[in-house]
């Protein structure tokens, strides 16, 4: 892992960003996570938590235990293992009911880009994607590796609510949405898997680094596969990773 | 067994303690009450540590009933007078009310956010480490949610020990600019925009709320557009959208956001910058970080040494002028203004 020098962002007295790149791109994200992953091996002093998004890493901290210098020293001394650090990621199996009323925007993007709904249905499941970073609300996974062939920029009007566990594209990227939420996205399906529920242990599946795949189900399954992931099983399967 | 009777509140009355951490990178933002000196002052008065759950309330008061036990409670932050069957107690005490016993949290004269302590604590589960409502997630609070009338509040401690306090000589409310450390996107803005928004005097819209105060002034110019890939926020960063009018990001943000942050409060004056109501104005003032983890060492020491200035209440004479001006009309901050970016990256 090559690592050009990052820059250190202060985000006023309780943390420090260490920035990058500035792009989405898959090797920034990649090195956020591998400094993410080194931190929680070895936390430094006064560390609250980490915050990873596609290009940078956010280090909140306890202002009365430790500052900005001793933050990025040992952020410091990180950076060259980060290249032998070893991927801890997992790896999802996510069912997904796509269209209908499951993914109200199916045949809209599958015409739009001039592809059958199973054309585009494959399309979307046949990556093996890596789950960027987590953000906007609990749970909701930001997903790299969506086919460019089926990229499709944000609706102009976003809807003021989308299902929970929306599936859908936005832009460049792929998600797995958690709660009701609003959003511009296109919504190509959905399933029933709870990213997050508080009523469960853990309260959260899929984290920033894990891969998932998607594997498309009648709709028939629906009822069933939604009834046992309210009742707390976690219907995401952890599958071997190669 | 202890309990408290919610008879009547305002709608954006909520449960909070000083956050929930550890859970950012799923998405979830740590919430916590609005005014953290308050939430400590309230709990050194009943006793309680510093960062026990408390009860919040958002420009409007409320109405309760001790149904239960015996109940010790203070109320700091916003300047709101509690009454204890009509009569104002005085401020800065904590006091200790029995079964049947009804108490009242007035509207603000000033300010927004009072806190209300209650000795051993509120007997509701933590959720996710925290007993902070996530309004958004339905996480903590009372089940998920805010106060309603007809809620019984369960207490973990039906009994007291020892007097009610008073806090002697109170801490005064620090005047001046509201201090920041610039970036992490100060390089996004301009010198002149830099300067714009370090000199102008910036007024706190209608749309300030938990999650966000939207402030309205001179507009602030960007240096390279107005979009980043989002990045980690904190309490208290200040993002400039394309309007060019700042937004100070509040507890219930979220926990990454896409718009160039031009600085960022410090946590020592957050505080005082979450209590000023929609119609005043701010000014901001630059200090380098290191004196801002400066000013947070601080102010955990004055907080530290109020420990020592706290006194029986039965010793002092308590008469106060300010008894007098029970005020039933405040301020009222919209609890539902949206400020969901729905976008990320």
């Amino acid at each position: 892992m090559s690592i050009s020098s990052p820059v250190f962002l202060p985000c006023g007295d309780t943390a420090l960003t260490v920035e990058f790149g500035r792009e989405v791109d898959p090797h920034l994200n990649a090195l956020t996570l591998a400094l993410a992953a080194a931190i929680e091996d070895a936390p430094p002093g006064g560390l609250v938590e980490t915050v990873p998004t596609y290009r940078s890493l956010m280090i909140q901290f306890d202002p009365l235990a430790t500052d900005h210098a001793a933050i990025e020293e040992a952020v410091r001394e990180l950076l060259p293992g980060l290249e032998a650090s070893t991927k801890t990621a997992r790896r999802w199996r996510v069912p997904v009911v796509y269209g209908g009323e499951f993914g109200v925007d199916l045949e809209d993007v599958a015409e739009r880009h001039g592809l059958s709904r199973a054309t585009l249905i494959d399309r979307h499941a046949a990556p093996v994607y890596t789950v960027a970073m987590l953000g906007f609300l609990p749970g909701f996974c930001y997903l790299a590796g969506l086919d460019p062939s089926i990229a499709t920029p944000r609706r102009k009007d976003p809807r003021a609510v989308t299902p929970a566990s929306s599936i859908a594209i936005g832009g460049e990227q792929a998600n797995i949405a958690s709660i009701e939420a609003p959003s511009g996205w296109h919504l190509i399906g959905r399933t029933p898997v709870r990213n997050f529920l508080s009523t469960r242990d853990p309260a959260f599946l899929i984290g920033a680094g894990d891969e998932v795949v998607f594997e498309p189900v009648p709709a028939e399954r629906w009822a069933k596969l939604d009834a046992a992931a309210a009742a707390g099983e976690w219907i995401a399967q952890e599958i071997a990773r190669g | 067994m202890a309990e408290i009777a919610v008879i009547d509140c305002g709608p954006a009355t909520t449960i909070q303690d000083a956050g929930r951490f550890g859970l950012q990178r799923f998405g979830v933002g740590p919430v916590g009450a609005m005014d953290r000196t308050a939430l400590a002052i309230a709990n050194l008065l009943v006793g309680n540590a510093t960062d026990e759950a408390a009860i919040e309330f958002a420009g409007l008061g409320g109405r309760f009933r001790v149904s239960e036990g015996v109940a010790r409670v203070a109320l700091v932050g916003a300047d709101a007078v509690l009454s204890v069957e009509g009569e104002p107690v005085a401020p800065w005490t904590s006091v200790t009310l029995r079964a049947g016993e009804t108490f009242t949290v007035g509207a603000p004269r000033s300010g927004t956010f009072a806190m209300l302590a209650i000795a051993g604590g509120l007997d509701v589960a933590p959720a996710l480490g925290s007993r902070s409502l996530h309004l958004r997630a339905a996480i903590g609070g009372l089940g998920g949610r805010g106060l309603r009338p007809g809620d019984a509040l369960p207490l973990r401690r039906g009994t007291v020990d020892g007097d009610d306090l008073v806090l002697i000589d109170p801490p005064k409310p620090r005047v001046g600019p509201i201090r920041v450390v610039l970036g992490p996107q100060a390089d996004h803005f301009t010198q002149a925009g830099i300067d714009t928004f370090l000199s102008g005097a910036y007024t706190v819209s209608q749309q300030a709320d938990r999650m966000g105060y939207r402030l309205n002034g001179p507009r602030i110019e960007h240096a390279n557009g107005f979009n980043i890939v989002s990045d980690g926020i904190v309490t208290g960063s200040i993002q400039v959208p394309g309007s060019g009018e700042p937004i100070v990001l509040m507890a219930d943000r979220q926990t990454t956001g896409g718009y160039p942050k031009i600085a960022t409060i410090i946590s020592a004056d957050l505080s005082r910058f979450a209590q000023l109501r929609p119609g005043e104005t701010v000014r901001f003032a630059a200090i380098s970080a290191a004196e801002a983890i400066a000013a947070a060492r601080e102010e955990a020491k004055a907080i530290a040494a109020l420990r020592g200035r706290l006194q029986p209440a039965g010793s002092i004479d308590l008469t106060s002028e300010r008894l007098l001006a029970l005020t039933l009309v405040g301020g009222f901050v919209d609890a539902h203004a949206e400020f969901f970016e729905e976008e990320t990256v």
